[in-house]
């Protein structure tokens, strides 16, 4: 069946819901609004108000209470309305939900779900356009979830909902209209598998969220002057599945890693290092990077286009190394 | 738990409990510096020397399933949740018999089994997750309370707002006990907070405020007990403020120059555990020689704790790895 990635994560929640009573969701104007992006529709309707609970603009609040819900047994779900926002609740997720287990001893499991919006590409400026999945990733405690198309949104965050671990589940502003397959009966797809999107032999391009879209664009023009790129959608920063991706590169011998976020201190520059360590004799080139601008988004319609990673970007790193 | 006394005379039995309780705080407590300066006990230290009425008068109104969460100057709180002394002290030591075994320290210490569900070392950062905590038995529709201990400090925290609003929109069973103890570190609360009364900032979200005597046990107690019950009745949350004092510095490393030799000594005289000693006595629930005993029993206590502590092994190497996820 072909839906959208809106219908897909909505599904997961519905169905992860219907399976475990323990499940609720929380956050700003996931209930009666049917929250900012509509994904959460038809879900209080359905459910009620206690397992679907509209909160105050408190950020930082959300994420401490699902946390101490998770801590004495529920599964919540935050919604944070964007990513954005995230950085309000920084303190409650670096400093309670990622590290709690640890801290403790071992003695409490945080299962929780995060899930934030995120991306640039609608005008919205320096405050609204954040892509902060390196942030996360840099956190141990914090698995770190990135789909692209509807069915992986919708497999993963019915495997999120039911880890044990902490999720920062990060969606994408920009997809949640996208259409795709996914398959009918009951299915999840476990965190930390990568998947390749398209097949190639000549460079490995790696990419979460949109800019697998952004690659996949870049593939095909470069098909046109015969160069196969294969498009690796990483779908997790963590767990991070280094065996796809060096398979990948070791078959192709060279590598790009293409990110929304800032260039500087990316998950880019992470995978060239882990890639140079583990298969430098593989590769033909050395790893490139293409990455956001270091720029605060600006407004203005060309210049943010200017700040965010194109396929042409991909195109011509590519073409540096060939 | 149903039917148990929530305000009735205390019998002799739980008197003595009380004052024993607040003994063993003291004695662990005071255990510490020199533990500390023997370089057996690392990283932060903040005690709780002379808070011990406000520990000791919660605990014993509430539950043993009822859950305790509190910030960072919390040995005295996990004690008097009724954690045994030996895995406290040997948390202190970093040993792999801690509380946490080892990898929470002074600020983190944890017990599932008795509900004292952390110490968190981000001033205020804990009040939300009592919010949750209180939303999570609310959804279970149990009748379980959650008590969250924090200092003046935390008020002046964004997420107080935030964690009392919820609470109150929510109608969570949440008591907030607010240890007033006068200072953020060494800022005194009338040159951190507008609002000197602190019991007054809940009033904004249209929660019962209450102070109480902070150094006095039985004021903490019924005072507690009267919020416990009305969060276990669905009455939802109250804040109560307790006036306190800690007899030593923020931390082991505080020099203390911020507080005057007088202020200090018009608190020790009202140090909460002989003035309850006295009571005791006075109203003829004890002896002195039976609270001499206890005194002595506890000072061992301590004393078998530390030796545990010292006996105990260093966490292995591979804890290093361990818990990070499930």
């Amino acid at each position: 069946m072909e839906i959208t990635c809106r219908e897909a994560l909505n599904q997961a929640i519905r169905e992860e819901m219907e399976r475990d009573p323990a499940v609720f969701l929380l956050g700003e104007d996931v209930g009666l609004y049917e929250g900012s992006f509509k994904v959460t529709r038809g879900l209080l309707a359905k459910f009620g108000e206690k397992r679907v609970v509209d909160t105050p603009i408190s950020e930082a609040g959300i994420v401490g209470m699902a946390c101490g819900a998770a801590m004495t047994g529920l599964r919540p779900i935050a919604e944070l309305m964007t990513v954005n926002f995230a950085i309000v609740a920084m303190d409650q997720i670096m400093n309670s939900v990622a590290v709690a287990r640890y801290m403790f001893g071992g003695q409490c499991s945080v299962p929780l779900v995060i899930r934030a919006p995120g991306g640039a590409g609608h005008q919205l400026g320096a405050q609204h356009s954040h892509t902060l999945d390196a942030l996360f990733m840099h956190c141990p405690g914090l698995r770190v979830v990135i789909p692209s198309v509807p069915a992986d949104a919708k497999g993963l965050l019915k495997s999120a909902i039911r880890s044990d671990d902490p999720v920062m589940f990060l969606e994408h502003e920009g997809l949640y209209a996208i259409k795709g397959e996914v398959p009918d009966s009951e299915y999840t797809i476990p965190l930390g598998v990568a998947d390749v999107k398209r097949q190639g032999k000549d460079v490995t391009l790696l990419a979460v969220s949109r800019m697998v879209y952004v690659c996949l664009e870049a593939a095909e023009q470069l098909a046109k002057d015969g160069i196969e790129a294969e498009v690796v959608d990483l779908r997790a920063l963590n767990p991070l599945d280094m065996s796809t991706v060096l398979a990948s590169v070791r078959k192709t011998h060279r590598a790009v890693t293409v990110e929304e976020s800032w260039l500087t201190g990316g998950w880019g520059g992470e995978l060239v290092a882990r890639i140079v360590e583990a298969a430098f004799d593989d590769l033909d080139a050395p790893v490139l990077r293409v990455g956001g601008e270091d720029v605060p988004m600006p407004y203005n319609k060309a210049l943010e286009k200017a700040a965010i990673p194109s396929a042409a970007d991909v195109v011509a790193r590519v073409r540096e190394m060939l | 738990m149903k039917g148990k006394k929530e305000r009735a005379l205390l019998e002799p039995r739980e008197l003595l409990a009380m004052y024993r309780d607040m003994v063993r705080i003291r004695e662990f407590e005071e255990a510490c510096p020199k533990l500390y300066s023997q370089g057996k006990i690392g990283g932060f230290l903040h005690l709780y020397s002379g808070q011990e009425a406000v520990g000791v008068g919660v605990a014993h109104a509430m539950h043993h399933e009822d859950y305790m969460i509190a910030a960072y100057r919390e040995h005295g709180l996990i004690l008097a949740k009724g954690t045994p002394p030996d895995g406290v002290m040997a948390e202190l030591f970093g040993k792999a018999t801690g509380v946490s075994k080892g990898k929470g320290g002074s600020m983190h210490m944890f017990d599932a089994e008795r509900r004292f569900m952390g110490g968190y070392g981000i001033v205020g950062g804990h009040l939300p997750l009592a919010v949750g905590i209180g939303f999570a038995i609310r959804y279970r529709e149990s009748d379980e309370v959650v008590v969250c201990l924090f200092g003046d400090g935390a008020t002046n925290q964004g997420v107080f707002h935030e964690a009392m609003n919820m609470a109150a929109l929510y109608q969570v069973p949440v008591v907030f006990v607010c240890e007033n103890n006068g200072y953020g570190i060494g800022t005194s609360v009338a040159r951190a907070s507008a609002v000197e009364q602190l019991y007054k900032k809940s009033c904004a979200y249209e929660t019962p405020g209450v102070k109480v005597d902070g150094m006095d046990v039985l004021a903490v107690y019924e005072t507690v007990c009267q919020a416990v019950q009305r969060a276990r009745e669905g009455g939802g949350p109250t804040y109560v403020e307790a006036i306190t004092y800690r007899f030593r510095g923020h931390s082991i490393s505080d020099p203390g120059t911020y507080r005057s030799e007088q202020e200090k000594k018009i608190w020790q005289e009202r140090d909460p555990i002989p003035n309850f000693a006295d009571r005791l006595i006075a109203e003829g629930h004890a002896s002195r020689e039976q609270l001499d005993q206890i005194d002595a029993e506890e000072k061992a206590l301590i004393e078998k704790a530390i030796r545990f502590a010292e006996e105990s092994p260093e966490p292995a190497a591979e804890e290093l790895w361990t818990d990070v996820y499930a």
